[in-house]
């Protein structure tokens, strides 16, 4: 039921009729390139609008309320004001890694986007090594931030991009080791075939202790990872003005801004595909005629659920709690998350080998 | 022309183009990021031979890793505006020299070598049978490389670890 393989492959076949191979691999590259240009846009100007609101609730304020009903149009004019702002550059920049630095950010951002899987067929990168791929893929950022802090010239800019380069690095290991718990536990490292052993009950909960415990930790790191409140120290806004984009303005600032915000629904999206069983509906067990029941609400609904449930989680977290010193951040991940995660997945691989999942 | 074709020979121009900008680049920064490209366009070869846990890896060690290590060290040593001095005219001629007889050796044997024809499909490399191979002890097995590496591997880190936490000598 509601499987986008049909939809996908009569595309496919329709235009390979007429169309030689490579110009049908053109046409197709095309029209996902497209349609996630048009999911980038609208994530961004919906996560804004959300983060602000949110915001605004923990802080008992109303928000954006001017632009539209209820501000809805806010994020939309925003865009508009940066689009027309003059892109300034600082005298002394490095003018060839300054423009390069929001295009690098924004590339990462793509391609981790790109092996999203939203419903069933609906999958732009299907790859065998799927969870590699996407820690892979999102490595790349960090080179993004780290050219940009340095090549505006600016002493805030600097400070915030070693900063990153210190947090990005050393929190990348405890994503990859809290996504490695439930590859384990599924037995691929293919989204799809993560998803599909998912049918009998979502990992967070067939998995134990261990896979709620690997779950805690995703989010910590994976809200690090995108540099988020209260892990924000590269844009520490008090004490860096904001750290490594200080000196971007315009559409490159805005690239920035967007990555930022799409990055936090690849995080929640990873999240929710691989503890929450992505688009696969609420089953439990053997209970057919629940579990049929279940089948009748579109795995879009779904996945963007659990994301939508995610991304609020971190938001509620970047509006709770103070920003951490850098040694702190640090001693986190060192010597609490990393022995953790360790001792996690030992105990995991310990269950799986016993077959003590349910 | 096939699309893999074209890939590859529009791939190696690149590469050939930003590995001689990454030599011959006198902002050190900029050289790193020519390089960056270059790595980048080796992990495109291994995507388009379907190489994919190749190409994962390939953008893990070197982009995520060593670049990110290399910027790392230049932003700490360097400031911006900082030129690298133009090499003297002999320094240049011998490291041309040289890099031209390398390139003549590696040319000479690949050319010397006979490629024989594998199967369309080729063999199997998804992460599983992988995986399963480098830790087998059969025949093609990796199980002992493996482990010497990783036993390297961990001597480095102590080796670093004991390097930073020596402990200073009292002043006299």
């Amino acid at each position: 039921m509601y499987d986008f393989k049909s939809l996908t492959d009569s595309i496919h076949t329709s235009l390979s009729a007429g169309l030689s191979p490579i110009m049908v691999t053109i046409i197709e590259f095309v029209i996902i390139a497209f349609a996630f240009m048009i999911l980038f846009t609208l994530l961004g100007l919906i996560l804004v609008y959300a983060e602000r609101k949110i915001c605004a609730f923990f802080q008992l304020r109303l928000g954006p309320m001017r632009v539209g009903k209820w501000g809805m149009a806010q994020t939309a004019a925003d865009a508009v004001k940066l689009i027309f702002k003059e892109p300034l550059v600082t005298k002394n920049a490095d003018k060839f890694l300054f423009n390069l630095a929001p295009f690098i950010i924004i590339l990462s951002t793509f391609l981790a986007l790109g092996a999203m899987p939203f419903a069933k067929g609906l999958h732009a990168l299907d790859f065998d090594i799927g969870v590699l791929y996407l820690t892979a893929v999102s490595s790349i950022g960090v080179i993004g931030i780290l050219i940009a802090g340095w090549s505006s010239d600016n002493k805030y800019s600097l400070i915030g991009a070693m900063r990153s380069g210190a947090q990005v690095v050393s929190y990348e290991l405890s994503v990859g080791l809290s996504l490695l718990t439930v590859v384990v536990l599924a037995g691929s490292l293919q989204f799809s075939e993560i998803i599909a052993s998912q049918e009998a009950g979502w990992w967070i909960f067939r998995g134990h202790i261990p896979a709620l415990i690997a779950f805690v930790i995703f989010m910590i790191a994976g809200t690090a990872e995108t540099t988020r409140g209260p892990f924000d120290l590269p844009e520490a806004e008090s004490e860096l003005t904001a750290g490594f984009h200080t000196e971007y303005s315009g559409l490159k600032f805005a690239f920035f801004f967007l990555a930022e915000f799409v990055n936090m629904f690849i995080i929640a999206g990873i999240g929710a595909t691989v503890f929450l069983g992505g688009w696969m509906p609420f089953h439990i067990g053997n209970w057919e005629g629940f579990n049929r029941v279940m089948d009748f609400i579109p795995p879009l609904f779904w996945f963007f659920g659990k994301v939508t449930f995610l991304i609020f989680l971190m938001m509620w977290f970047k509006w709770t709690f103070p920003r951490l010193r850098i040694d702190q951040l640090l001693r986190l991940e060192w010597k609490y998350l990393l022995p953790i995660n360790l001792v996690n997945i030992l105990v995991m691989a310990f269950i799986v080998l016993k077959g003590w999942q349910f | 022309m096939s699309a893999f074709a074209i890939t590859f020979y529009m791939g190696s121009a690149l590469m050939l183009i930003f590995a001689i900008m990454s030599v011959t680049s006198r902002k050190l920064l900029r050289a790193a990021i020519y390089l960056l490209f270059v790595l980048i366009g080796v992990a495109v070869f291994y995507l388009v031979s379907d190489y994919m846990f190749l190409a994962a890896v390939q953008i893990v060690v070197y982009m995520g890793g060593i670049v990110v290590l290399i910027i790392f060290s230049i932003l700490l040593t360097s400031h911006l505006g900082e030129k690298l001095q133009v090499v003297k005219p002999v320094t240049f001629v011998i490291a041309a020299l040289v890099s031209l007889i390398g390139a003549g050796i590696a040319l000479s044997v690949i050319s010397a070598h006979t490629f024989n024809p594998v199967a369309a499909d080729g063999p199997e490399t998804t992460v599983a049978v992988i995986g399963t191979q480098l830790l087998s002890y059969g025949k093609y097995g990796y199980v002992l490389p493996f482990e010497v590496i990783s036993i390297l591997l961990l001597a480095a880190m102590v080796a670093a670890i004991a390097i930073a936490k020596r402990e200073k000598k009292p002043e006299s």
